[in-house]
């Protein structure tokens, strides 16, 4: 489902040369539950952003869904999110100024997809938030808030999802919900979850688990959850 | 990759939720239109009314379907013809019209006034209103006048008073109020005396030497205007020598002044609407920039860089719309206005009425210049990074602004072909449109260079010794994401506008000023007969008026040049731009000496020794006749032929208050010919000045008396309407300059926000925010507002050189006290859109930047 090969991502800031990431390479296939864990500064971003198209590797390949997306434009590599990923944020990064319901359905909206209301509404219902549709990000709680992040997120059914701490921002028994949550969609739909953290208790719910340290990958194991694979 | 694609309503739906909670602030930015389109809205409805109401009136304001005019009686084959039309069913209405002394026996008081002497059917079309209203056949049923109110009010005289006009007395039966062609605003030029033909021989007033002029209109027989006959007519007339005209040749005329005028008015407009656009591009700069967390938002959920700009450019366009129709509605609250202060001056009577045409125009440019400068900054957003979702300082300048980015070259090219087609709409040529384009440029170019030139120095010369509120508000001026260009760009652009609309004001009025303080008299005294010469003396010295100047007038017409007749001068294809001058009566006068508003510009004053008979020619007059020093001019003095030899040619400075001529003759040429004189006197005082016209026309009632003190009112009331014009620009350009100046400042007011607020979070006090804030906005209001005024002065000599054809004299105290309150305005309105750091508190106002 998702190649990494030899991914390097360096920058450029005046007379510093800074290696971010080096020669990352790992194969995740279809339907698993992946961690990516390692302390602040290790690359774990970085990594994240290359493998969902966000950036380009200074040297290296992403095949996504079998795409090599490394050499597509930003705004091919755009349609191919659209298409095929899903996000969570540990911001939540919903759109301030639309609804809970809107919020949902603009994916499905920049997809042209047809009753794109309805499945909005569905997914909603599905998190718990069916009450809640008409109200903007501001007048929900964080939960609340991530719980319409996840509906958005797997709207456009992706077969990628990508998760950035999503539980940074929320307190522990919130976490938990938002977790077990995330673990429920994707066993319904079947799709491939990266979730970058730095949580280990979180990681452990994985079903593998890699580990970065200042850019490079340490370790990449069997983890002891139970992220299910369909 | 394949799928469903959006359709542009999905997008548009996408956008229109989005902009739920920024489209007021968006409108306000795009509102910085609103003012150009009000502008443009007001002028061309107008413009349409008055072309529409020409269009109407156009037989009334012509006074005929053919009207034929000349300065001299019509031959006697002329009249023949005339007398012929009357007999085949065409209208012919005659007017006499001559300048004469009114004089109200009972108070003495006497007026310069133009009185016109006309025949029973006159006016042929539209109607005369009169207050009481009488019908217009009493004129022509004894010595009975119809006059305007301005005349009574000056002579002292009532309605049913007897009026002295020339020799005879005249029953005031009613004043006038509106007559077919003319507007009110000729009531104070010269206030009109109406009175019947039959009566006009008898004012002993159409004597030789007297200026008469006299129009025939004529009225076509049928509904449908009888073109091919009147055609014919007016051919005959003018193979006479005649000026005739038709209504349609008249309309087309006047068709096109009134384009010129509504074109040159209308580039205040353009200019407003181009600072609108530079308004609407810093405002949509700052929208742009608290976009950035949503569009990367988007992004990552598979939005693209055109669907980004099409959601972005969508919102923009609705509140350029809605910013184009406030104009529109504003400008046709103006246009309804309009003819409360400048209808005086139109010699039709405009009734407003909406003018889609206009109203559509005006629009579609507003949107066309928001849109056109809004894409400038909204082209960025394409280029956000989905990483900044990820995290926020994943790219350390969000807005990506390269110069070789296809879009941004061809937004630019889109801005430079914008400012030429909207400079082409306003100008007849193409040469005007270059010259207006470039000066825009010129300006713009000027401005950003000054902005930079102020970051270059403000980074060279800030000191570590200096107080640290003073360096903090200087290094301002050139720190990422500065507001340096944007603010001096469009305080600059708007000072430059009302700093050159006021130097043109004061230039104008202070002209008619020069003319009163260098004329030598205060009243002219014309048409004095050969044997009144010693009598007029002798009452003028008897009330103790000075008498400065005794100038004798000859009147004469070109009969010859260089050998060829003027006849077939006139008929030279290559001469037809000197067919006036060849056609024209010309007083002219004899002396052997320059007079004080005269200069020899080529030849040699007059020799008395050269046998030949030698004239000085005024130099524009030699142009138009093609002529030059050692040329031959033959005149014809009523009836004798004189040979003359150009001997110089001088300029003239006609705006001086004397007697001034096209042609003045060495006295031996002259001496012998039938002649009247011209006074010049100075009264020293308006009661002396009273007292000697009223002597004057009581023994002399052919001579006519021309005040300055009343052209001085006369003049001072036009301008006093004229002012109410210019101040509404005026104050219509300071009004458009605060809107783009608050869109410049709110570009960068989220840096200022966070900013100030970190200060404060580290201990800054608000006295030394507030002292910080004043340091930048104070340099930058000293150098927008002296850009300004410096370039204002390039900006008011250009409009004197090139539309009024005079020199500009600065007036630098004025424009420096704008300057001043130009630089007022942007600290007020700097400190106004950063008032939230004051009133916020430090982790209330953290949390909101």
């Amino acid at each position: 489902m998702l190649i990494a090969r030899n991914l390097t991502k360096e920058f450029d800031s005046g007379a510093h040369h800074l290696t971010v990431l080096r020669d990352v390479t790992f194969e995740i296939p279809q339907g698993e539950f992946i961690a990516v864990v390692g302390p602040s500064g290790s690359g774990k971003t970085t990594l994240l952003g290359l493998l969902a198209g966000l950036d380009t590797p200074t040297r290296g390949q992403v095949i996504l869904d079998g795409t090599d997306i490394t050499n597509l434009t930003e705004d091919a590599r755009a349609k191919l999110r659209g298409e095929k990923v899903g996000f969570v944020f540990q911001t939540f990064q919903l759109i301030p100024t639309l609804t809970a319901l809107e919020n949902v359905q603009v994916p499905l909206e920049l997809r042209g997809e047809r009753n794109a209301e309805a499945r909005a509404r569905e997914l909603l219902g599905r998190v718990g938030l069916a009450d809640r549709v008409e109200h903007l990000p501001m007048q929900l709680s964080g939960g609340e808030q991530q719980r319409v992040a996840l509906a958005r997120a797997f709207a456009n059914r992706p077969r990628i999802l990508f998760a950035d701490e999503p539980t940074g921002n929320l307190d522990g028994t919130t976490g938990e919900r938002i977790v077990a949550l995330l673990e429920e969609l994707n066993s319904e739909s079947g799709s491939t979850i990266v979730l970058v953290t730095h949580d280990v208790s979180l990681a452990e719910r994985a079903r593998r688990l890699i580990r970065l340290r200042d850019g490079v990958v340490v370790e990449d194991r069997r983890a002891s959850g139970n992220g299910s694979t369909p | 990759m394949s799928g469903p694609r959006p359709t542009f309503l999905r997008l548009a739906r996408v956008s229109w939720w989005e902009s739920r909670t920024t489209r007021r602030k968006l409108a306000l930015y795009m509102s910085a239109i609103s003012l150009g389109v009000m502008a443009l809205v007001a002028i061309d409805s107008y413009a349409a009314n008055v072309q529409r109401t020409v269009r109407e009136q156009s037989r009334a304001l012509l006074g005929g379907d053919l009207s034929v005019s000349s300065n001299r009686a019509f031959s006697a084959k002329t009249d023949s013809l005339f007398d012929s039309l009357a007999a085949q069913g065409f209208g012919v209405a005659r007017v006499t019209g001559f300048a004469s002394m009114a004089l109200s026996p009972r108070s003495g008081g006497t007026r310069f006034s133009a009185v016109r002497a006309v025949t029973p059917n006159w006016p042929l079309y539209g109607e005369v209103t009169t207050h009481p209203p009488v019908p217009l056949d009493t004129l022509h049923k004894g010595r009975v006048a119809l006059v305007d109110t301005t005349l009574l009010v000056a002579i002292n005289a009532n309605i049913g008073d007897s009026i002295q006009i020339g020799y005879t007395h005249f029953i005031v039966a009613a004043t006038l109020g509106k007559v077919p062609g003319e507007p009110d605003i000729a009531a104070a030029i010269g206030p009109r005396v109406i009175i019947g033909t039959e009566s006009a021989a008898a004012t002993g007033l159409l004597v030789f030497g007297a200026r008469v002029d006299h129009d025939v209109y004529v009225k076509a027989r049928t509904a449908t205007g009888d073109g091919p006959a009147l055609q014919k007519i007016q051919q005959r007339l003018r193979d006479q020598q005649l000026r005739a005209r038709t209504v349609a040749q008249s309309e087309s005329r006047m068709s096109e002044s009134i384009n010129e005028l509504s074109s040159f008015l209308g580039i205040v407009g353009i200019v407003a609407l181009l600072l609108g656009g530079i308004g609407v591009a810093s405002g949509v700069h700052a929208w742009v920039v608290r976009k950035i967390d949503i569009v990367a938002v988007l992004r990552c959920l598979g939005a693209t860089g055109p669907q980004v700009l099409l959601m972005y450019s969508a919102q923009a366009a609705l509140m350029g719309l809605a910013g184009a129709a406030l104009g529109a509605v504003l400008g046709v609250g103006v246009q309804f206005l309009l003819p409360r202060t400048i209808g005086g001056f139109m010699p039709v009577d405009v009734r407003p009425q909406l003018e889609w045409l206009a109203i559509a125009k005006g629009m579609a440019l507003g949107l066309w210049i928001a849109l056109a400068f809004a894409l400038h900054p909204l082209i960025t957003l394409r280029r956000v990074s989905p990483l900044q979702a990820l995290r926020r300082d994943a790219d350390p300048v969000p807005i990506r602004r390269g110069w070789r980015d296809p879009y941004r070259v061809a937004v630019n090219l889109l801005l430079v072909g914008t400012v030429l087609a909207v400079a082409g709409t306003r100008s007849e040529t193409w040469t005007d449109t270059f010259g207006v384009s470039a000066g825009i440029a010129a300006v713009l170019g000027v401005l950003i260079a000054s902005a930079s030139a102020l970051s270059w120095v403000a980074r060279r010369t800030l000191r570590a010794g200096w107080p640290y509120v003073m360096r903090q508000g200087v290094a301002n001026l050139y720190r990422p994401a500065n507001q340096t260009r944007a603010v001096v760009l469009s305080l600059g652009f708007g000072s430059f506008l009302l700093s050159t609309l006021y130097l043109v004001q004061s230039n104008l009025l202070g002209d008619l000023r020069r003319i009163s303080a260098e004329s030598r008299g205060n009243l002219i005294l014309f048409d004095v007969q050969a044997d009144q010469v010693s009598g007029v003396d002798s009452i003028v010295r008897a009330s103790a008026t000075q008498l400065i100047q005794r100038t004798p007038i000859v009147t004469m017409r070109v009969s010859a040049i260089n050998g060829r007749d003027v006849n077939a001068l006139q008929n030279d294809s290559t001469l037809r731009e000197s067919r006036w001058a060849l056609r024209r009566e010309y007083r002219s006068t004899y002396r052997d000496t320059l007079a004080p508003a005269e200069s020899l510009e080529t030849g040699a004053w007059f020799n008395a020794n050269d046998q030949r008979s030698e004239v000085s020619l005024e130099h524009e007059i030699a142009q138009e006749l093609r002529v030059k020093p050692g040329d031959n001019v033959t005149w014809d003095v009523q009836g004798v032929r004189i040979e003359t030899t150009v001997t110089s040619i001088r300029g003239v400075n006609w705006s001086r208050f004397e007697p001034n001529f096209f042609a003045v003759f060495e006295p031996s040429a002259l001496a012998r010919a039938p002649q009247t004189y011209v006074f010049l006197a100075n009264s020293g005082d308006e009661r002396r000045g009273a007292v000697m016209q009223r002597d004057v026309v009581r023994r002399y009632p052919n001579v006519a008396i021309v005040d300055l003190t009343l052209i001085r009112q006369t003049v001072g009331e036009i301008t006093r309407r004229a002012t109410v014009a210019i101040r509404f620009l005026a104050i219509f350009s300071l009004a458009m300059g605060i809107p783009v100046l608050f869109s410049a400042v709110a570009a960068t007011r989220r840096e200022r926000l966070r900013e100030g607020v970190l200060l404060k979070t580290l201990g800054a006090t608000r006295r030394q925010i507030g002292r910080i804030m004043f340091a930048e906005y104070a340099l930058l209001g000293l150098l927008g507002s002296l850009t300004g005024m410096l370039l204002s002065f390039g900006g008011a000599w250009a409009v004197m050189k090139f539309v009024f054809e005079r020199e500009m004299t600065p007036a630098y105290i004025p424009a420096l006290v704008l300057a001043g309150v130009t630089l007022l305005l942007t600290v007020t309105i700097g400190f106004l859109s950063g008032r939230e750091v004051f009133r916020e508190t430090a982790m209330a106002a953290l949390r909101e930047a």
